[in-house]
């Protein structure tokens, strides 16, 4: 038999995918696990309101830590992540929701907010070639001042019906805002991904010289990737205004939601250097970071201890890729 | 189609490019037909790779024209020029590490479904052109960080070649390919020449050049100094129009070799790493220089890194003056009482920090010495750094400057100068003379035999036999990560060199085995 | 090959970026006092200097690890855990107000250790470990005080430390800061130490070929910067008289403003002390005028302040913080 036609091998094609996706899968696993022990462990069992409010809460920092990930893999950082949730929620609590027409124009609304904050680090960052830890940190001052502007106090309503849809559960207990989750990657994040503007910005993130030497058009894919991540941190503003019926300018809300993103991307597998991991895995990650603090609550951890053992946690899961330097043969591979 | 009827199909014109103050390019003309390979040759820093940056488009030129097909153009960027037929396959800056092969093939222009990439019909494509280029071994899901190089480099073929190009520019594309990867590249390039490409290709490699090129053109400064028919012109007469001036060995002569009985400098016994070291034992006294020779990837440079102390769980030994070392790092190595130095392979990223100045940069190594109890002592240390300078005659603007505005001999001067300043007993250096002018690699010859003279055991890792020839008075041919077979003396000649090299694979230099490293004085 | 001493050379040699940094601090200067003559009062002045002197504690300290290419955002909570522990150890036993200032310290030193340990050895990167020592470190602090706000009160030599004017009439703070900041500059340019933080930040492969213990050096540096957090935090409780929650968090994007507007760059391997000493004047300066400053005809909150503070930042950087296009 001379068949020598097939050139390359069909089977064997999932190690490829699962080496690419590694971490996402981990996060997954990781997640499923807690939440399996959370819900077992909760006094009133695996039923539909624990569920629904456990998502609730996941699925805000699993917007901003998408958002978070649309930076960061442009090897980027963005530190305003926080500051333009909470400005979309102020915005969000000023806006008119008396009837559907004015309900949807805010939601308009809010959302182009965000996708100006975004597009305006994209600019400092690309035009101003400012490096973006540094914008971010002064952008993310100027957004919460915008956001203190629009509400001094908290305050403010929303479009009750709305946020009741929102909040709440879909026949056989799904919850309404992982539904939306869904539906938000599905419409942004997967398109995303596979078009040309996914495929240059994971370049730009892992070798920007060698995207550059391949003629790929880097600004815009850096600028479309801010400019995403400020529509989802406005997707996540709008949520939480659904969730409190309120607006409030806390600065130490913004943070936490910065840093926690942070935190929630690492967990989900995506790497701080760029070109790698995935908006999937963020989104494990935040709910890893979410339900290791309702663990501990249900396992009647004294709430005192409670941060400690987060911390500690948290730090534990990040020194976990540190087991690789075990094999590493030449020291020269530990410089990055 | 023949292009010389209607001229040629791209011609570079007066083009002119400086950095800073240096004059990349000078008047530069080349004429580039298609159904034709090209070839181009010239020293490191004659103007080879600013020309080629031009072309496609990655800089622009501060003076003259190019024309494409009789009509005038310029390229505002890489993409432009692509879109104009001009691709260029680099050594292994144009792939990115985290995506696919298939995605890297098809990185600018996939095909798309609906507006988004379409894997499989990508996927197809690239197998397709992955088959073309000679690499169907070759996955196109997994990712290039996975790849070895010479495994990159077909890759790279294949994405130019999906571009259908009309001129193909190969820059030094084969210098990490096996001698089977060469062949096959080689049958690819000329059936390209036989459907009408046009071919560039910029090597130093004169025999790969002689095979494949139809015309040759000689670049020294910046500047076109002959473009004549392939065969037209011996070695010699090339080599003398790359560096300009008569062409003679610039080697310091070689002491008679006497036997010694006295505790080698350095001496190696039973030295094994991650199966890329296997068992090597050697010596090396004060006053020699021991050459590393063989094929490229034999082990020669992990052998040098062992040595410094930078590979973890090595086995065997290693002794200083007779007495056991455990190294390990180099901060250990450089020890007064091991007193090793390294001059590392690429001194831009390990020598050198190059936005520090040449102060910083020299004093690196022997803060230690120059400084009691911590703190630097100036006075000693612009001693030492104005003697260094002196010594190697290391051209610089004064010390303050920035040693990234060096000439790469300079650098590597310095490179070298800040190791001495260490006062070394044993010199590792890997590879030293790659990519440096023909004036500073006789100078560093020079160098090194004095060091010799003054008690240093040096150890000399080189991809050019010229080099193994002329400076050591042992040469180590390595094979496999184990030493092959010892040379000496007069028994140092480039065809011993070159058939033990060979001869140690058994003989299989056609499958698997790298190629020949350069052949030929110029590299 | 000695440089002439003459005074253009002198600021030839002048890094433009901390030129430019003390430049826009004279505009503030001058838009202070047109705004109110007392502005440029020898009191408001040293009552500025006094303010600036923590923020300066903990730039110094971040300088050396920016330098390094790292970051440490375990700033916030390592300050408060200086607060804390030392006004908890004025009240352990007859030592205790001897040693109330050097335990705070220590436990900086401490956690500074632990984050050198997780950045140089675990090879992590530093924004994701810092900011896990962050929690951790709030973790304990919060464990320690039951969530409360301490009682533990300040010895008074913390609080003379923090407020007292026991040399020419100069707060003691702006002392503590002259002697860090002499001790920073001396490490810097006369020791090993400071030469390998440059070599390291620039390139760290080749400083470590070079034979330089770079794990070590990192190490050290992110103990110091443990250490002065630790010793601000100790002056800010002395200051205030008590430790309380969260009272290092204002602090964290301050501090990395002001070593990035006095011209370090964030990559790492380039900077001087005199910058970071421009930029903390600088940030203190305009935090000061922005919460004074009054207009007749405007009502400017703290809205208004944030706005003005972020835009001015992402100015000054753009006039000399860019960094270099990516082609040729």
């Amino acid at each position: 038999m001379t068949d020598r036609a097939l050139p390359v091998a069909h089977g064997g094609d999932w190690r490829f995918w699962l080496g690419e996706h590694r971490g996402t899968l981990l996060a997954l696993g990781v997640f499923i696990l807690m939440f399996a022990l959370y819900t077992g462990n909760h006094p009133a069992g695996f039923n539909a309101d624990v569920v629904t409010t456990a998502a609730n809460k996941g699925v805000l920092l699993a917007l901003v830590a998408v958002a978070q990930t649309f930076v960061v893999v442009t090897s980027g950082i963005d530190l305003s992540v926080g500051a333009i949730f909470v400005l979309c929620n102020c915005v969000a609590s000023r806006m008119f929701w008396e009837t559907g027409l004015e309900s949807a124009a805010s939601v308009i609304i809010v959302l182009l907010t965000g996708l100006a904050c975004g597009a305006l680090n994209g600019l400092i960052v690309i035009y101003g070639r400012l490096q973006p830890i540094v914008t971010t940190i002064a952008t993310g001052a100027v957004f919460f001042g915008i956001a203190l502007l629009f509400r001094e106090s908290p305050g403010g309503d929303v479009n009750e019906d709305l946020a009741d849809f929102m909040t709440n559960q879909f026949p056989g207990g799904i919850p309404a805002s992982a539904v939306a989750l869904f539906v938000v990657m599905l419409v942004i994040w997967t398109p995303f991904r596979r078009s040309m503007l996914g495929r240059v910005v994971y370049a730009v993130g892992s070798a920007e010289q060698a995207a550059y030497m391949s003629g790929l058009q880097i600004r815009r894919a850096k600028f479309a990737a801010y400019a995403l991540s400020g529509l989802l941190c406005a997707i996540g503003g709008l949520f939480i205004t659904f969730v409190t019926y309120t607006g409030e300018a806390s600065l130490d809300n913004a943070n936490a939601y910065t840093l926690n993103s942070i935190a929630a991307v690492v967990l989900g597998g995506v790497s701080l250097f760029g070109g790698r991991g995935s908006a999937v895995g963020a989104i494990f990650g935040a709910l890893i970071f979410r339900t290791i603090g309702d663990l501990l609550f249900v396992f009647d951890l004294d709430p005192l201890w409670q941060p400690l053992f987060l911390g500690i946690v948290l730090l534990v899961s990040v020194c976990l890729g540190s087991f690789r330097l075990i094999r590493i043969r030449n020291r020269l591979d530990l410089f990055g | 189609m023949d292009g010389s009827a209607t001229g040629p199909l791209f011609r570079m014109e007066g083009v002119s490019k400086r950095y800073g103050g240096v004059n990349a390019l000078t008047g530069a003309d080349l004429a580039v037909e298609a159904g034709r390979i090209h070839g181009v040759l010239g020293e490191n820093g004659a103007g080879k790779s600013t020309l080629m940056k031009i072309m496609t488009g990655v800089v622009r030129p501060d003076e003259g024209r190019m024309t494409l097909d009789g009509r005038a153009v310029t390229f505002a960027s890489p993409a432009a020029a692509n879109a104009a037929g001009i691709v260029c396959i680099f050594q292994e800056l144009s792939l990115v590490p985290d995506l696919s092969v298939a995605d890297n093939i098809c990185i600018s222009n996939p095909p798309r479904r609906f507006g988004l990439i379409d894997g499989r019909t990508q996927r197809r494509i690239a197998e397709e052109a992955l088959a073309r280029a000679g690499g169907e071994d070759i996955h196109p899901l997994a990712p290039i960080k996975d790849l070895p190089l010479s495994r990159r480099q077909l890759v790279e073929i294949a994405k130019a070649l999906v571009r259908n190009p009309r001129i193909l520019i190969l820059d030094e594309a084969t210098s990490a390919l096996t001698a089977a990867d060469v062949r096959k590249v080689f049958s690819v390039l000329k059936r390209l020449r036989q459907e009408g490409l046009a071919l560039l290709y910029i090597s130093h490699r004169m025999a790969e050049i002689a095979e494949l090129a139809d015309e040759c053109t000689v670049f020294r400064n910046g500047r076109n100094v002959g473009t004549f028919k392939s065969g037209t012109k011996t070695d010699t007469e090339i080599v003398e129009l790359m560096i300009g001036r008569e062409y003679s060995h610039a080697f310091p002569p070689k002491p008679a070799p006497k036997a010694s009985t006295e505790t080698p400098a350095l001496e190696v016994r039973n030295l094994s790493w991650n199966n890329r070291l296997k068992d090597i034992s050697l010596t090396a006294r004060a006053g020699e220089i021991v050459g590393l020779g063989g094929l490229d990837g034999q082990g020669q440079r992990e052998l040098l890194l062992a040595l410094f102390g930078v590979l973890r769980s090595t086995t065997g030994e290693v002794l200083i003056d007779g007495k056991k070392c455990n190294l390990s790092g180099p901060s250990d190595a450089k020890q007064g009482h091991v007193g090793m130095a390294l001059i590392p392979e690429d001194r831009k990223t390990e020598g050198l920090m190059l936005p520090m100045s040449v102060r910083d940069n020299l004093s690196m190594a022997s803060l230690g010495r120059l400084s009691k109890g911590g703190l630097v002592d100036r006075a000693a240390e612009n001693r030492a750094i104005d003697e260094m300078i002196a010594l190697l005659q290391i051209k610089t603007d004064g010390t303050s400057v920035a040693v990234g505005t060096l000439s790469g001999g300079n650098q590597q001067k310095i490179v070298i100068a800040k190791w001495l300043m260490t006062k070394p007993k044993v010199i590792l250096l890997n590879d030293p003379t790659r990519g440096i002018d023909v004036g500073t690699k006789a100078e560093i010859y020079q160098l090194l035999r004095k060091l010799a003279d003054q008690g240093a055991a040096i150890l000399f890792y080189s991809t050019d036999y010229d080099e193994l020839v002329g400076c050591c008075d042992r040469v180590l041919v390595l094979y496999d990560g184990a030493v092959g077979r010892v040379l000496s003396g007069a028994e140092i000649t480039e065809r011993a060199l070159v058939s033990s090299a060979l001869n140690l694979g058994g003989g299989h230099a056609e499958d698997g085995t790298p190629a020949l490293a350069g052949a030929g004085a110029a590299r | 090959m000695s440089n002439a001493g003459s005074a253009t050379s002198v600021l030839r040699k002048i890094d433009p970026a901390v030129l430019t940094a003390f430049g826009c601090i004279v505009v503030l200067l001058l838009l202070a006092a047109a705004l109110n003559e007392n502005f440029l009062s020898p009191d408001y002045l040293l009552a500025q200097l006094q303010v600036a002197s923590f923020l300066a504690l903990m730039s110094t300290g971040m300088m050396l690890v920016i330098l390094l290419g790292q970051i440490d955002l375990s700033l916030p909570w390592i300050i408060t855990v200086g607060g804390m522990m030392s006004t908890a150890a004025a009240g352990w036993g007859p030592w205790g107000p001897v040693i109330a200032i050097p335990v705070g310290v220590l436990c900086g030193v401490v956690f500074g250790i632990i984050n050198g340990i997780g950045v140089a050895y675990l090879r992590v990167p530093s924004m994701i470990f810092t900011l896990g020592i962050n929690a951790v470190a709030q973790g304990f602090m919060i464990v320690r005080t039951g969530g409360a706000a301490p009682q533990d009160m300040a010895t008074d030599s913390m609080h003379d430390l923090a407020t007292g004017r026991l040399i020419l009439g100069i707060p003691n703070p702006v002392w503590v800061w002259v002697v860090v900041g002499a001790a920073m500059v001396f490490l810097m340019r006369r020791t090993i130490f400071g030469r390998a933080v440059y070599a390291i930040g620039n390139r760290e492969i080749a400083a470590y070929l070079s034979g330089i213990r770079t794990q070590r050096v990192m190490l050290a540096a992110f103990a110091i910067s443990g250490g002065l957090a630790a010793l601000a935090g100790t002056l800010l409780a002395g200051y205030s008289t008590k430790a309380y929650q969260g009272m290092g968090n204002p602090y964290l994007l301050p501090a990395i403003a002001a070593v990035v507007l006095g011209g370090t760059s964030i990559l790492g391997g380039r900077g001087t002390y005199l910058g970071t000493v421009a930029g903390v004047i600088l940030i203190t300066l305009l935090q000061s005028i922005l919460s004074v400053v009054r207009v007749p005809w405007f009502e400017i909150t703290e809205a208004h302040r944030q706005i003005v503070y972020g835009v001015v930042i992402v100015a000054m950087l753009l006039l000399y913080g860019r960094g270099a296009k990516v082609a040729a």
